[in-house]
Parts: C-alpha cells; structure tokens; sequence
C-alpha cells in the first residue's frame, strides 16, 4: 500500500508568509508538495469558519501563517488575529477537534527557509497522526469525494 | 412586585416611557414577557424565581423600539445584557429606563446606564457548580471522548433556532446560518453542520455572552450549548483577565493587546 500522503491547507497573508513561500520557490528550497496555498490580504481575514471548510472538504491538516507581530501590512490584523486564534483554538479543543493538525505561523517575506521547514514538519506530523478520519466521518467525506470526482 | 407596577404605571402616565418590558404569567407554570402600554395591564407584571427568560432580547427590535421609550425590568444578567448592548450602540439612555431588580428582589431604578454598568460591576459572572463540574468532567476527557461528547449532544439540534432567538446578543439581521452565497452552515441538521453551527454561535459570541443561560432554557431538546460559552467565558478570562461588559465597549475580540500571550505559534 502507498504511503499516505496527508493534504494541508495552507491559510496565508499576501504580504507576509505568501512572499516567504515565494522566496522558497526562487531560493529553489525544495519542500513537500503536500500543501495547497490559498492567499488572504491579510491574517485578520482568515476566518475560522474557513478552517472548518478546510477539514470539511478532506485536508488532513491546516497552516495559518502571516506576518509577525508588529509587520502587518495594515499594522493590527495579525493582533486581533492572533486573539480568535488563541479563542478558536481553545474551543476546537472543546469540541475535539484535533488541535495538533492546526499550525499557527509567523513567516516573514526574508525567511523562506521557515516556510519550508514549517510545510515539512507539518507535513511530517499529519503522515504520523494518519488521515483525519473522524472528521471525516461525521463530513461524509467519501461519498462527497466521488461526487467531486 | 408592588413597586414595579406602582412605578410602571407612573412612567407610563406621564409618558416618560410609552412602554414597559417585564414578566407575566404564562400558561402552565411559565411566565412569559409583557410589554405594557397601557397603565390597566400594569396589574399583570409579575416578578417571583421563574421569571428567567432575558428581556434583553427584546430591547433590539424593530417592533419594540418602535413605540418608543422603552422601560425594562431587568435582573442582574438582563442588566449585564443591556451594557453590553449599549456598548454595540443597540441601546441607549435615550430610548431605554432600567428598572433592575436586585439580587435581593429589590427594586432600584438607575438614572442612566453608567448608574447600571457600576452597579453590575459589583458583582462577577460567575459560572454555577453543576456546571462547572461539567465542565471539569469535559477537560479530564480525551480529545476523541469530547469529540464524541460533542457529535453525540449537537446531532439531535434540529436548527429551530429558538437558542439565537432568545440571546439578547444575537441580534444580527442577517445571521451567518441564513447566508446562501455562500452557504456556511448547511440548512438541514447534519452532525457536521450542527457542530459548524454551534461553533460559529460560540465563536459570535465570545467576549460578548453574559452567561445569562437563557439560550440553554429556550432549547427544547435541552442541548447543553451554553457549555460552549462558558467554557469560551472561562478560557477568556484565563487569556485576557477578568471579563465584564463595559460601557467604553472594549469587547474582548474588537480589541488586542500587543503582548497577548499565546503558546502554540511557531
Ligand atoms: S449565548 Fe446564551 S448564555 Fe450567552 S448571552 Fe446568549 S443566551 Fe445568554
Ligand atoms: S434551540 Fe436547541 S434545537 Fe434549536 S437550534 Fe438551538 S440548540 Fe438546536
Ligand atoms: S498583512 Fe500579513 S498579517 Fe496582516
């Protein structure tokens, strides 16, 4: 049997992480293939029902990553993002929904090596914890997974 | 409460308010809420241990707000409500009297809501021992146990929604469970979208719910959702100090603090 190859969502900001992960690509660091990069303006318009969507639709694994505290393109996005974060979180752990496979990042434009080596340990980790089943089972995931072809 | 209806039907003689929100009897045990315009029906107010509904939902609607002033008897968590709603500029000394009720079930009327907000201030939201224990029980649990907990207690939710309509904070026009484009939280009940749902209803809520348990008392399958909240109120107050609604409107996630402590960001 193939070895499972976990899928990761990847939630970045446009000024910050979606740079870094440029500056991977052209610093020609190789790193898994395992995440799908989606950009956002900025952390602060990561919504968290987005996360949820994310599982929902099969990822086994989320990264959220911006800017670091004080570099926010719009000066305070990543504060009052950092603060649902730290409440979402919390309430993920509530319900159960497994906290390990949510990595929270700061990545700045200069540090493509992070970036690699956060896609890499996170990719790493979710091959250990496996596919996330349980959610998937309450998603009805595979029936949706034919229907999506 | 002699006094409440003494005092309603003055304010409503003299015009000073053209109505005033409080409890009557229901049927069956119940009480329910009376909106008195007429000094007659003062006579029905009533205000004894049952009256736990939270009047507050009613001081945002369009219906109500409309006949003008309006008067509220208000307990403690209806008091801690209404700051909270003065705070989102839904409520102001303009168009709404307080007459709070002690703890004690004594009557006192504020002059203002800054009067209110110092008298609520006296006291802390504390969460009750049954559930509190709850929600111990709940943190000795393994992840799975919870998320099992969790499936288990939502999956019956069949979204009539009573829950949001009894929360004086949740008093949107537009709910993000009624948006189609897109659609977050699918329409019919689904253990996924039920949890979706209570989810996004404790995430709106977070910084704002006065734990009044009023969603809890409307939900007629019982579903214990006001553990989300106060586990979210406990959790809050651990991360970012103690929690009262105030009238300078410094709600928990409107604002932030520079050194907010966290540790899982890498
Ligand atoms: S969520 Fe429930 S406990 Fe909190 S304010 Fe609303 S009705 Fe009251
Ligand atoms: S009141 Fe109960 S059944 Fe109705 S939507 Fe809320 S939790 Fe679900
Ligand atoms: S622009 Fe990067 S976090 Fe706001």
């Amino acid at each position: 049997m193939a070895e499972f190859e976990p899928k990761i969502v990847a939630f970045v900001c446009n000024w910050c992480t979606y740079a870094g992960a440029d500056l991977t690509g052209t610093s020609r660091i190789k790193y898994a293939s395992n995440v799908r990069i989606i950009r956002f303006p900025c952390t602060g318009r990561i919504d968290y029902m987005l996360l949820l969507k994310a599982f929902d639709e099969g990822a086994d694994g989320i990264i959220v990553s911006g800017c670091h505290p004080n570099d926010c393109h719009y000066t305070s996005g990543n504060f009052h993002a950092r603060r649902r974060w730290i409440m979402f979180r919390s309430l993920c752990d509530f319900t159960g929904i497994d906290t390990e496979r949510i990595k929270f990042s700061w990545v700045s434009a200069a540090e493509g090596a992070k970036w690699a080596e956060i896609v890499n340990t996170t990719v790493a980790s979710i091959r250990e914890l496996g596919p996330y089943t349980d959610y998937k089972k309450v998603a009805k995931y595979p029936e949706k997974e034919v229907i999506h072809g | 409460m002699v006094d409440l209806i003494k005092r309603a039907k003055e304010l409503l003689e003299s015009s000073a308010v053209k109505v005033v929100i409080g409890y009557e009897q229901g049927t069956g045990n119940k009480t329910r809420a009376l909106f008195v315009e007429k000094t007659e029906d003062a006579d029905k107010l009533i205000f004894d241990s049952r009256c736990i509904q939270n009047l507050a939902a009613y001081v945002t609607k369009k219906e109500v707000k409309e006949k003008g002033k309006m008067a509220i008897a208000a307990t403690l968590p209806v008091m801690r409500s209404i700051i909270q709603l003065a705070s989102e500029f839904q409520v102001n000394d303009n168009n709404l009297l307080v007459l709070g009720i002690t703890p004690e079930s004594n009557l006192i009327e504020f002059a203002n809501l800054v009067e209110v907000e110092t008298f609520v201030h006296q006291y802390q939201i504390e969460i009750d021992a049954r559930n509190k224990e709850m929600l111990d029980k709940l943190a000795k649990m393994t992840s799975a146990e919870r998320w099992k907990f969790w499936v288990d207690e939502l999956a019956p939710c069949f979204k009539c929604y009573a829950c949001r309509a009894a929360c004086p904070m949740c008093y949107c026009s537009r709910c993000t469970v009624d948006f189609n484009q897109p659609q977050w939280i699918p329409v019919p009940s689904t253990e996924l979208g039920n949890l979706e749902w209570h989810i996004m209803r404790a995430m709106h809520l977070t910084g704002r719910c006065i734990d009044c348990d009023a969603c809890y008392n409307a939900c007629p399958l019982s579903i214990p959702i006001n553990l989300l909240t106060k586990r979210m109120l406990v959790d809050a107050k651990e991360h970012f100090g103690n929690y009262q609604p105030s009238l300078k409107g410094d709600n928990l996630m409107s604002t932030y603090k520079p050194d907010d402590k966290e540790n899982f960001i890498q």
